[in-house]
C-alpha cells in the first residue's frame, strides 16, 4: 500500500514539474505587467530542441540547455513584437503559440521514433535509505531538484531583494518607473526572456525525464494550464507550486482510476486537467477583488515610454 | 538617428497597407527558407502557390478549405472587435460538428429535404452551446474568456474521440474509430461540378455579407466597436458589457459551429477522431490579416487557404512536412503584428540638434 502511495506522489511530483517551471517563468512576466500567452509554443519547441539536440549529441544537459536557448529565443520573438514593436500581446502571444507548434512539428519529424534514456535520478547517500520521506525527497531528478531551487530563488528575488520591488513596481506602474529613471522596457525584456527560458525548462522536463519521447505537440496544453495557475495562484509563488502539483496530481488520478475498477472510458478521464482547471479559474475569479488586488495593474497593457 | 514616435492620428493607409507587407514579407521568408534547405526557390514557390490551383479542381478545392476558415473568422472578429476573445472556435467547430453530424447519424438513411437544414442548426445550436461556457463563465464569475475557451477546445475533441471510439462507432467499420458514412441526404451538395466544393462555401459568402451588414449597419455593431476601442467610453455611454460578451462568444460559436456541421457534411462525410486541420486556430490570424473586416478576411481565408493547400503539395512535390503550413502561418502573424505598429507609430529621422542650432546661427 504504501509502495502505491509514494510511486502515486512520485508521478504527481512528475507531473507537477513542467507546470511548476512554466508557471514560475510566467509569473515572473507577468509581475513586470508584461501577459505572454506563448507559453504553450515557447514550451514545445523548448521540448523539441532538447531532445533533438541530446539525441544526436548523446548528452542530456546539452539538451537541458538547448531547450532553454529555445525557449529563450521564442521569448525573444515576443519580446521584439510586444515591447519593441508594441503589438497587442494577447495577439503576439497567440502567434507564438500558433508558429511554435508547426516548429516543433517540422523540427521533431526525424525523432519522433527515437528512444532516449532519460535524465537519472540522482539517489542522495544515507538520505534516500530513509523509508517514505527517503524515496520521495531524496532520489529525485536533478530537474526537479531544480524547480524546488527556482522556486526559492523566485519568491526570495521577488519578495526580499530591491530588483525584485523594481520589476514588481514596474508591472504596477510603468509610468512611475520610467520617471523614477528605470529603464521599463530593457527590465520587462529580462523578465519575457526568463519566462521563455523557464518554459524551454518545463519542456525540457518534458521531453527529457518525463515521458523521456518527442511525441508531435506533446505539451498538450500544459502551457495554457499553467497560464491558467498563474491566475489561480493570484501571481503568487508559493501558491504556483501548490496549484502545479494539484494539477500534477489530477493528471495522475486518471491512469490510477481504472486500475481501482472504475470503468470509465479513458478519453472522458483525459478531459479531467482541462475540466479542473475550468473550475479552479472559476472558483478563484468569482471573487473580483482577489484578482483586482493581486493581477499587476498593467499586465496586458501596450507601454511605450513616449506616450 | 531614427526616433520611433506616436502618430498624432493613426494611419489609415498603414492599416491597409500592412498585411500586404506582412504577406510579400512572408513570402520573402519562404523563399530564403527554401534556399536555405537546398531547393530552388522558384521550385517552391511554384509547389506552394501555383500547382495547388492550376486547375478547376485546385480552385475548388481552395473555396473548399477558405469555407470553413472564413465562416470561423467572420464570426470570431465580432468578438475581437469589442476585445472578446474568443479562441474557442476549434472546440465550437468540433460541438458543431458532433451535433449536426449526430443529427446525421440519428437520420441515418432517412430521405428528407429537413434533414440538412436541421444538421445546420444542429451545428449552430452545438457551437453555440460549447461557446456559452465561457459566456456564462465571464459574465457570472468574471472568469478569464481566453484560458476558457482554450481548455474547452481540448475537452471537445476528447469528446467526440469518445463518440466515434464507442457509442457511434460504425458497426460494419472493423473497429476503426469512425461513424457510418452520411447518407446522401444529409450530405451538401456540390456547387461546382467537378470539384469538392460544396454549398458551405455558398454559407461562408452569406456569412460575409451578414457580417459586414452587423458591423456596420446595426447598433449593437457599433457599440461592440466602441467597446473594443475605447471601453470606458461605452460604459459612460451605457452599452451592457455583459451582453457584448454573449453576442460576441455566441455569434463565433455558431459560426464555428456551422464551419464543424460542414466539414464533417462535406469534404469528410462521417465523424472522425479529428474533424479538422486547426481551422479554429488559423481563423483566428485569418481575422487578423482581414483587419476584423468581412471583406479582407475573406480575402485572408482564400490566402490562408492557398497556405494550407501549399503545405500539401509541397509534401507531395517536394517531400516537405505539411507542419511548415503552421510555421508560415504564424510567421505571417509575426510580420502583420510588427507592421501594424506603424499604424500608430512613424519612424522620425531627428537631425542632430547642435547642428540645427549652429546651421540656424550662420545664417
Amino acid at each position: 500500500m504504501t509502495e502505491t502511495v509514494i510511486g502515486i506522489l512520485l508521478a504527481t511530483l512528475g507531473a507537477g514539474t513542467p507546470l511548476v517551471f512554466a508557471a514560475l517563468g510566467e509569473l515572473v512576466t507577468e509581475k513586470s505587467g508584461v501577459l505572454n500567452l506563448g507559453v504553450e509554443g515557447m514550451m514545445i519547441v523548448g521540448a523539441v530542441c532538447g531532445f533533438a539536440v541530446a539525441a544526436e549529441s548523446g548528452n542530456l544537459w546539452l539538451g537541458v540547455m538547448a531547450s532553454v536557448l529555445a525557449g529563450t529565443g521564442m521569448a525573444l520573438v515576443f519580446g521584439v513584437l510586444t515591447l519593441t514593436f508594441q503589438s497587442n500581446q494577447v495577439a503576439a502571444g497567440l502567434a507564438l503559440t500558433i508558429f511554435g507548434i508547426g516548429l516543433s512539428a517540422y523540427i521533431g519529424l526525424d525523432y519522433t521514433s527515437v528512444a532516449l534514456t532519460g535524465i537519472a535520478n540522482i539517489h542522495i547517500p544515507v538520505l534516500s535509505d530513509i523509508p517514505v520521506a527517503g524515496p520521495l525527497l531524496f532520489s529525485l531528478d536533478p530537474l526537479l531538484y531544480c524547480s524546488f531551487l527556482m522556486f526559492a530563488a523566485i519568491a526570495y528575488f521577488l519578495y526580499r531583494t530591491k530588483a525584485g520591488l523594481l520589476l514588481r513596481a514596474i508591472g504596477e506602474s510603468p509610468e512611475s518607473a520610467v520617471s523614477l529613471g528605470y529603464p521599463v522596457i530593457a527590465i520587462r525584456y529580462l523578465a519575457v526572456l526568463f519566462g521563455g527560458a523557464m518554459a524551454g525548462l518545463a519542456g525540457a522536463y518534458l521531453a527529457l525525464v518525463y515521458t523521456p519521447l518527442w511525441v508531435e505537440a506533446m505539451t498538450a496544453g500544459r502551457g495554457w494550464i499553467a497560464l491558467a495557475l498563474v491566475v489561480f495562484a493570484t501571481w503568487r509563488p508559493g501558491r504556483v507550486m501548490v496549484g502545479a502539483y494539484l494539477f500534477g496530481g489530477v493528471t495522475i488520478i486518471q491512469f490510477h482510476v481504472q486500475g481501482f475498477g472504475v470503468d470509465i472510458p479513458s478519453q472522458l478521464l483525459s478531459m479531467l486537467p482541462y475540466l479542473a482547471t475550468i473550475v479552479v479559474l472559476v472558483l478563484i475569479s468569482r471573487d473580483i477583488n482577489a484578482i483586482r488586488l493581486n493581477a499587476p495593474a498593467s499586465l496586458g497593457k501596450a507601454y511605450h515610454p513616449s506616450v | 538617428m531614427i526616433r520611433i514616435e506616436p502618430r498624432p492620428q493613426p494611419s489609415r493607409l498603414m492599416s491597409y497597407l500592412s498585411p500586404l507587407i506582412a504577406v510579400a514579407l512572408t513570402l520573402v521568408t519562404g523563399i530564403i527558407f527554401s534556399g536555405l534547405v537546398g531547393m530552388n526557390p522558384l521550385d517552391a514557390f511554384h509547389a506552394f502557390f501555383i500547382a495547388p490551383i492550376d486547375d478547376l479542381y485546385g480552385l475548388g478545392e481552395l473555396g473548399v478549405k477558405a469555407a470553413p476558415l472564413m465562416l470561423i473568422a467572420v464570426g470570431l472578429a465580432i468578438g475581437f472587435r469589442s476585445n472578446v476573445w474568443n479562441i474557442g472556435a476549434e472546440g465550437q467547430l468540433t460541438a458543431g460538428a458532433i451535433v449536426g453530424g449526430g443529427l446525421a447519424l440519428l437520420f441515418y438513411q432517412v430521405d428528407g429535404v429537413w434533414v440538412l437544414p436541421l444538421m445546420v442548426l444542429g451545428g449552430a445550436v452545438g457551437g453555440m452551446a460549447w461557446a456559452s461556457i465561457p459566456a456564462l463563465l465571464k459574465t457570472r464569475f468574471n472568469t478569464n474568456e481566453i484560458l476558457v475557451s482554450l481548455m474547452l477546445n481540448y475537452v471537445a475533441i476528447f469528446l467526440l474521440s469518445y463518440l466515434v471510439h464507442d457509442p457511434w462507432r460504425d458497426p460494419d467499420g472493423f473497429n476503426f474509430p469512425e461513424s457510418r458514412l452520411f447518407s446522401d441526404a444529409a450530405m451538401l451538395p456540390v456547387v461546382l461540378e467537378d470539384t469538392r466544393l460544396h454549398l458551405g462555401s455558398v454559407f461562408a459568402l452569406i456569412a460575409v455579407v451578414l457580417g459586414w451588414v452587423f458591423v456596420r449597419k446595426s447598433f449593437v455593431g457599433f457599440q461592440m466597436q466602441v467597446a473594443g476601442l475605447a471601453d470606458s467610453a461605452a460604459l459612460y455611454a451605457g452599452f451592457r458589457r455583459r451582453r457584448m460578451v454573449w453576442i460576441g462568444l455566441l455569434v463565433g460559436g455558431a459560426m464555428a459551429g456551422i464551419a464543424g456541421l460542414c466539414e464533417v457534411a462535406g469534404p469528410i462525410g462521417q465523424l472522425l477522431p479529428s474533424v479538422s486541420p486547426g481551422y479554429g486556430y488559423a481563423a483566428i490570424i485569418v481575422a487578423f490579416v482581414g483587419r476584423l473586416h468581412p471583406v479582407g478576411i475573406l480575402l485572408a481565408s482564400l490566402l490562408m487557404s492557398l497556405l494550407y493547400l501549399g503545405g500539401e503539395s509541397a509534401q507531395m512535390e517536394l517531400g516537405l512536412p505539411s507542419a511548415i503550413t503552421g510555421v508560415f502561418q504564424g510567421v505571417l502573424l509575426f510580420y502583420l503584428l510588427a507592421a501594424d505598429m506603424f499604424i500608430n507609430f512613424r519612424l522620425h529621422v531627428v537631425t542632430p540638434t547642435v547642428g540645427a542650432a549652429s546651421g540656424k546661427a550662420a545664417s
